[in-house]
């Protein structure tokens, strides 16, 4: 065990600890939705959260999303709320809660008296369950023991010059501290995978960190899109691998350790890669096709936190896991104040240096891990969006440290 | 640090804008003093001397596109004169990075 900054965490049955001690209700098809959402609503102020899954057609990587969140640390109960009719395996979904130690229930609303009967019923579980999921012991847990995921979403020409090189600074504290740290996504790393290879821990690694950015160059040529939105292009960025060369910087200057599959947890500290593009024939659509879609994934993974660098100006924040939010943009900083924890903008005006903002950046990791809100958690946003994809499990060679 | 503009890399051929730039703002470039054409957003980037047509442009030292027309010295970079070398990239009317993107 490495530098054990005193964090306090929420012991589970796995041995995981969490920072954070939620319920959630989750929808199994967008046919109950609305009626999770309306459990949700009767916690006005507590802990009780909604995710979901829309769709009426079974996806396998959908099923392993939602066991991984739903027995994610930071998750201390789960309620279930299907329809009745649709293909998500409700059974097997409770069971892996079950197992896990903590307390689910599930609600069909085709048996459930319908609407009102429903939310009767799930507030009434929600409400009942409460005392047990606060219950649950708190112990101390040490650096190592967290995981940290990292993304940028509305990026502009500052995301790469000043918050991407201060949350690589702030990951680079993070891993020889022993944190396990998830950058992604291969659709931004187009032109990067040469560089990127070189600090693989292994060559095999680097062979495979080179084909999982082909793959993201594959899938997105058949799209006929890069992962680039139009605002990326009013914020000074002209190019796909302008963009990526920006975000790659978030990733610090730490070997790296492994490749992720969304839902794979990292067996040991330091840095890796997470490969968010499917396997296969190009199926379903985007990879990613929001910025929460990324996120989840990672917390998916494990991810306690997730450190968000924004040019343009993004206020989201997500369920499960706080969102630390990094403004790169002074000029976005003053416009959005209240949805930024960090002003990065300073390096661009000269007031601070990165390192001054990296360090401010894994404090606050820690002081959010020892339970302070995030400005977006404060806020109450808890976005989430999970969709259809298909994966194949990544070998061996993906995560030499397991072996 | 060449005025408002930032030289990230030596090996670059653009200068990246460290806040918005007024039009006619005098920038002192190695190939000679210019007046800037046009205002140049924060974070856009200007030709740091001439590049060719069909040439690499250079970020990070790394490449970013390549140049569809020749660009001038001071000159804005962006969409409208360089391109990916892998997928298109999708802009709206705002990509000029001053309008706000929204009907009048």
């Amino acid at each position: 065990m490495t530098n054990s900054a005193p964090l306090s965490g929420y012991l589970r049955a796995d041995g995981r600890k969490g920072i954070r001690n939620t319920i959630l209700v989750a929808y199994l098809v967008e046919c109950a939705h609305f009626v999770a959402s309306k459990i949700v609503a009767g916690f006005d102020g507590e802990d009780v959260q909604l995710i979901g899954f829309p769709g009426c057609y079974p996806n396998e990587y959908a099923a392993q999303m939602m066991e991984k969140l739903c027995t994610h640390p930071n998750v201390g109960g789960v309620l279930f709320v299907s329809l009745g009719c649709e293909s998500f395996d409700k059974v097997r979904v409770s069971d892996a809660v079950s197992a896990s130690g903590r307390p689910v229930k599930t609600l069909v609303i085709q048996k459930a008296g319908g609407t009102a009967g429903t939310v009767d019923l799930g507030r009434t579980w929600v409400r009942d369950v409460m005392a047990e999921v606060m219950a649950v012991e708190r112990v101390p847990m040490a650096m190592d023991e967290l995981i940290i995921g990292t993304i940028c979403g509305g990026s502009d020409g500052t995301s790469g010059i000043s918050g991407n090189p201060a949350a690589g600074k702030a990951f680079d504290l993070l891993v020889a501290q022993g944190a396990a740290c998830i950058f992604e996504e291969t659709g931004e790393l187009i032109g990067c995978e040469d560089i990127m290879a070189e600090r693989a821990v292994t060559p095999e690694l680097g062979q495979l960190l080179r084909e999982s950015v082909h793959k993201a160059e594959r899938y997105y040529a058949t799209l006929g899109y890069g992962s680039f939105a139009a605002g990326n292009a009013a914020g000074g960025l002209s190019t796909i691998e302008e963009k990526s060369l920006g975000a790659y910087v978030k990733s610090g200057d730490s070997q790296i350790s492994g490749i992720l599959k969304p839902g794979d947890v990292p067996p040991t500290g330091g840095l890796y890669l997470m490969d968010v593009v499917p396997d296969g024939d190009v199926r379903f659509g985007f990879p990613n096709i929001s910025d929460n879609a990324e996120i989840v994934e990672m917390i998916a993974s494990g991810a306690h936190v997730t450190l968000f660098v924004t040019g343009r100006g993004s206020v989201v924040g997500s369920a499960i896991s706080p969102v630390i939010k990094i403004c790169a943009n002074p000029d976005t900083y003053r416009a959005l104040a209240g949805d930024m924890d960090v002003n990065a903008g300073a390096i661009i005006e000269g007031l601070k240096t990165i390192d001054d903002i990296g360090q401010e950046i894994h404090d606050l990791v820690v002081s959010v891990s020892n339970g302070a809100q995030s400005k977006s958690e404060a806020l109450g946003h808890r976005e989430f969006i999970l969709t259809y994809k298909t994966f194949e499990p990544a070998g061996p060679a993906c995560l030499p440290a397991a072996g | 640090m060449i005025g408002p503009f930032l030289l990230l890399h030596e090996k670059d051929t653009i200068l990246v804008a460290r806040a918005t730039v007024a039009q006619g703002t005098k920038i002192d470039l190695e190939q000679g003093p210019v007046d800037l054409p046009q205002a140049i957003p924060l974070a856009h980037k200007i030709a740091r001397h001439d590049i060719l047509s069909g040439t690499k442009i250079l970020k990070y030292g790394m490449p970013i596109g390549i140049a569809t027309a020749d660009i001038p010295a001071g000159a804005h970079v962006h969409v409208h004169n360089m391109r990916s070398a892998y997928t298109p990239t999708h802009m709206l009317q705002d990509a000029d990075g001053v309008s706000s993107g929204v009907s009048k």
